[in-house]
């Protein structure tokens, strides 16, 4: 919260004035003020990645990340508008023509981030072609399995496991296209890590690709964190 | 200890083991061992305090690192548009099936593997290949590519291969003040030292000299902000990862201007007040690491470099030369940094800029090698001289490659101001129907355009200048562009990661003669996408070509649609194939009207 001794500063957000500490990116004062601007690599524990691409924003004229740009006092900023939000429904598009996404197959289904924003973005269909990648899960983990057919690339289990974890389990490999998650180990399986179920990384990811072994369907369908509250409601975005 | 032991311990040692090498103490042990094993990696992740998987994230990132066994004899092919006019595809493929090996793929006896790779920056004398990721051959034909394979099939040392092959022309067409003549070693140092820092900051600006790497901004200005940032230590990188494909005016720059260029180094050193400098050399110009090294070295005994410069107790400075391993888009300053730093050549997010936080987090100037040439010559001469050349918003001369359709190829420096015809008509070329203006993120001009002018104010550019005659299918053009764009995304952000692949398989869809007008629909879709949603350059111009060849060459892809709407990527009868040969039937009822 605020510190009462100090002036409040604020700028606006779709008409709307948000308060703001100095060192805040506009997407950290929009979330704490419990206004939505989609996004998926961010998360309010750690820097921002800037990868998604989803919280782009309009300001002066120009499209930035709404997480990496610092908050000043008096900016005009865009969000919920039909231009930007095509923007993001492209980009998610993207990210589901890029992995393999079966939803109603998926255990993350209804507390899935891509997912719920997707159905925030108003994205009814692929749009692209389909990739369709080779993509092996590692089920070497007694406890954890990795299905990365459905890894976004957002890097949270990096950071998470490098940042709070001190284990550095995970980290990225590749390129272009071909960008991808690598596990840390001799063997490359999630088994020769040190990684378990206690660990921040494992419960960081925003889409299905870090699941708890033997906990499938739980909550069923429909009862889910996003089903009972679109991730659009205030609130509704704070993140595990 | 075994050899692997050994090499490992003398590339680790020279380096002093620090993480930021990890990029070169790859490069090297590659250049020892012949490819990078896993055991490798993982011995060098333990010495050097990384885990084994960031040290495989690196050397997956850069494409002349090899994580798989490869030949002893590595031949890449420059893929650029260029290389391909001169015939490359045909000669690659003579080779290949000289050697009897597949494009991309080891051969078995593993002798030698046999690939393509971006322009490697001599389309004045192509097609041109890359041997072992050092040597180059120039000037490629049917004869040579007989004699090449024949040389590696008897496993002949590329160093023993005839000489003449190696060599690389300057091709100097038009000289004007920077490629005329050279400045002697120290003049513009000294004239700097006796102004003084602030005064020589006062020349440069004075001068109006811009970026020559394409983006422009004000080279005085950035030396200003980083003089002022409140860290002791700065750095100052000269950018020679000249990876924009028709573009090598660097390449001639670094092999007979050497001293300007570490001269305005030096210059921008005294000026910031910087210890250390590096220059960033692209992998695909390693055959001139030991000639620039041995620059460095005789301005050390000159007392150019080193502890106290010409005597001016207090300035130290020195210069690194660090060597990239194929990544275009470490042109980008801070993928660049963050190549530097031994990392993968992710841009980062700004702010902070490289100014104000750069190498190892300390301020950094990060300038084109035409730039410090420029401003080894102001500060020998003067800003008002500098800013007596050119237009108004562009003072001075810029150095153009040009390469493609014509009778001279090579360098031609010109004023700005100059105009397109101008060019075309000194290198002969007759018969343009474009000219593609600062490399594939640049701009495509068709013939109605040549009128204009070359200058930020009308034309900017980063210095490639590909013509392309009436001949040339200019969907082709921007179909390999596509590809090289996918090719060098880095995969950090959404749009350029994905977008640059859907742009390359659109363009693979409508040269196969399955394209709709929904699909130049798409193009232009993503064109605009990537424009606005991208994290770096890189992204935000991968669909420039498209959009410009569409805008003026429309017919060369609308003969190419199938059906003014909607067309599916692949072939709906030919689908049916596996239905057809588990029901072991092939009549006309099995197949679907065929319309053509």
């Amino acid at each position: 919260m605020t510190d009462a001794a100090l002036p409040l500063q604020t700028f606006s957000l779709d008409g709307k004035e948000v308060p703001f500490q100095t060192g805040d990116t506009i997407l950290q004062a929009a979330t704490r003020a419990q206004h939505f601007i989609p996004h998926l690599c961010w998360h309010p524990d750690f820097p921002a990645h800037g990868s998604c691409r989803l919280c782009g924003v309009r300001i002066n004229g120009h499209v930035v990340c709404a997480c990496t740009v610092p908050a000043t006092a008096g900016l005009e900023v865009e969000s919920n508008t039909d231009e930007l939000n095509a923007q993001r429904r492209k980009l998610l598009q993207m990210l589901f023509i890029e992995g393999n996404h079966f939803c109603p197959s998926c255990e993350k289904s209804g507390n899935c981030l891509l997912q719920a924003t997707a159905y925030a973005m108003g994205m009814e269909a692929p749009h692209f072609e389909e990739f369709y990648p080779d993509r092996p899960v590692d089920a070497s983990h007694p406890d954890i399995l990795l299905d990365f057919n459905r890894c976004i690339l957002c890097a949270l289990c990096v950071r998470a496991s490098r940042d709070v974890d001190g284990k550095n389990v995970f980290a990225i490999g590749g390129r272009g296209i071909a960008t991808r998650l690598l596990v840390n180990s001799e063997s490359g399986s999630l088994a020769d890590t040190a990684m378990t179920l206690q660990d921040r990384a494992a419960g960081i990811c925003p889409v299905g690709v870090i699941l708890p072994k033997r906990r499938g369907f739980a909550i069923p369908i429909g009862q889910r964190r996003f089903d009972l509250r679109p991730v659009s409601e205030p609130g509704s975005g704070e993140r595990p | 200890m075994n050899i692997v032991d050994d090499t490992l311990e003398l590339v680790l040692s020279r380096h002093g083991r620090q993480a930021h090498s990890l990029l070169q103490i790859l490069r090297e042990l590659q250049s020892a061992l012949g490819w990078l094993s896993r055991a490798t990696l993982s011995q060098v992740a333990s010495a050097l305090g990384l885990t084994l998987a960031q040290v495989q994230g690196v050397a997956e990132f850069y494409r002349f690192l090899h994580t798989r066994p490869v030949g002893a004899y590595r031949v890449l092919f420059s893929d650029n548009v260029t290389d391909r006019m001169l015939g490359s595809e045909a000669l690659l493929a003579e080779l290949c099936q000289r050697l009897g090996v597949t494009p991309g793929k080891t051969s078995e006896d593993a002798l030698v593997s046999v690939d393509k790779t971006s322009c490697t920056g001599l389309c004045d004398q192509g097609p041109a290949l890359l041997i072992n990721h050092h040597q180059v051959v120039t000037r490629l034909d049917s004869e040579r590519v007989a004699q090449l394979a024949e040389l590696i099939r008897t496993r002949v040392p590329a160093g023993q291969w005839p000489a003449h092959w190696f060599e690389v022309q300057d091709n100097i067409r038009r000289a004007d003040v920077l490629l005329r003549e050279s400045v002697a070693p120290g003049m513009a140092l000294a004239a700097s030292l006796e102004r003084g820092s602030e005064a020589t900051l006062g020349e440069i600006t004075a001068s109006g000299l811009r970026g020559r790497g394409g983006a422009g901004f004000a080279t005085a200005l950035k030396w200003g902000l980083c003089r002022e940032a409140p860290l002791a230590q700065r750095f100052v990188v000269c950018n020679a990862d000249e990876g924009e494909p028709g573009t090598f005016k660097d390449r001639v720059l670094l092999s007979s201007f050497a001293d300007a260029v570490f001269e305005g180094m030096t210059v921008a050193a005294y000026v910031i007040g910087a210890q250390r400098g590096f220059l960033y050399l692209r992998g695909e110009y390693r055959y001139l690491q030991e000639a620039l090294a041995s620059v460095l070295q005789r301005r050390r005994a000159a007392q150019l470099l080193g502890s106290s410069v010409l005597g001016h107790s207090g300035f130290d400075f020195d210069i690194e030369i660090h060597i990239g391993a194929g990544a275009y888009v470490c042109g980008e300053e801070s993928a660049l940094i963050e190549s530097l730093e031994g990392k993968r050549g992710t841009p980062r997010n700004r702010p902070p800029f490289p100014v104000q936080q750069g190498y190892l987090g300390f301020p950094t100037v990060v300038n084109n090698v035409e730039t410090f040439c420029a401003a080894s010559q102001i500060a020998l001469r003067g800003g008002a001289w500098w800013s007596g050349i050119g237009t108004a918003q562009s003072s001075g001369t810029k150095i153009h490659s040009v390469s493609g359709d014509c009778e001279r190829p090579g360098l031609y420096e010109y004023p700005f101001g100059t105009k397109v015809e101008q060019i075309l008509q000194d290198c002969g070329a007759l018969d343009a129907q474009a000219v593609q203006l600062g490399g594939p993120s640049g701009i495509c001009l068709s013939r109605s355009e040549f009128g204009r002018r070359i200058a930020f104010e009308d034309l900017p550019t980063a210095g490639a200048f590909m013509v392309f005659n009436a001949s040339r299918d200019m969907f082709e053009v921007a179909r390999a562009f596509s590809h090289f764009f996918a090719h060098e995304s880095c995969g950090f952000c959404t749009p350029c990661r994905v977008g640059t692949e859907l742009l390359a398989r659109r363009m693979d869809k409508l040269a196969a003669g399955r394209g709709s007008g929904a699909d130049i629909d798409v193009l232009f879709e993503l064109d605009r996408l990537l424009h606005s949603a991208s994290h770096c350059g890189l992204g935000a111009s991968a669909a420039n070509p498209l959009r410009d060849t569409i805008a003026r060459f429309r017919p060369a892809y609308e003969q190419r649609l199938k059906w003014l709407h909607f067309e599916p990527a692949f072939d709906l009868d030919a689908e049916l194939s596996i239905a057809r040969r588990m029901t072991q039937r092939d009549d006309a009822g099995a197949h679907l009207e065929n319309e053509a």
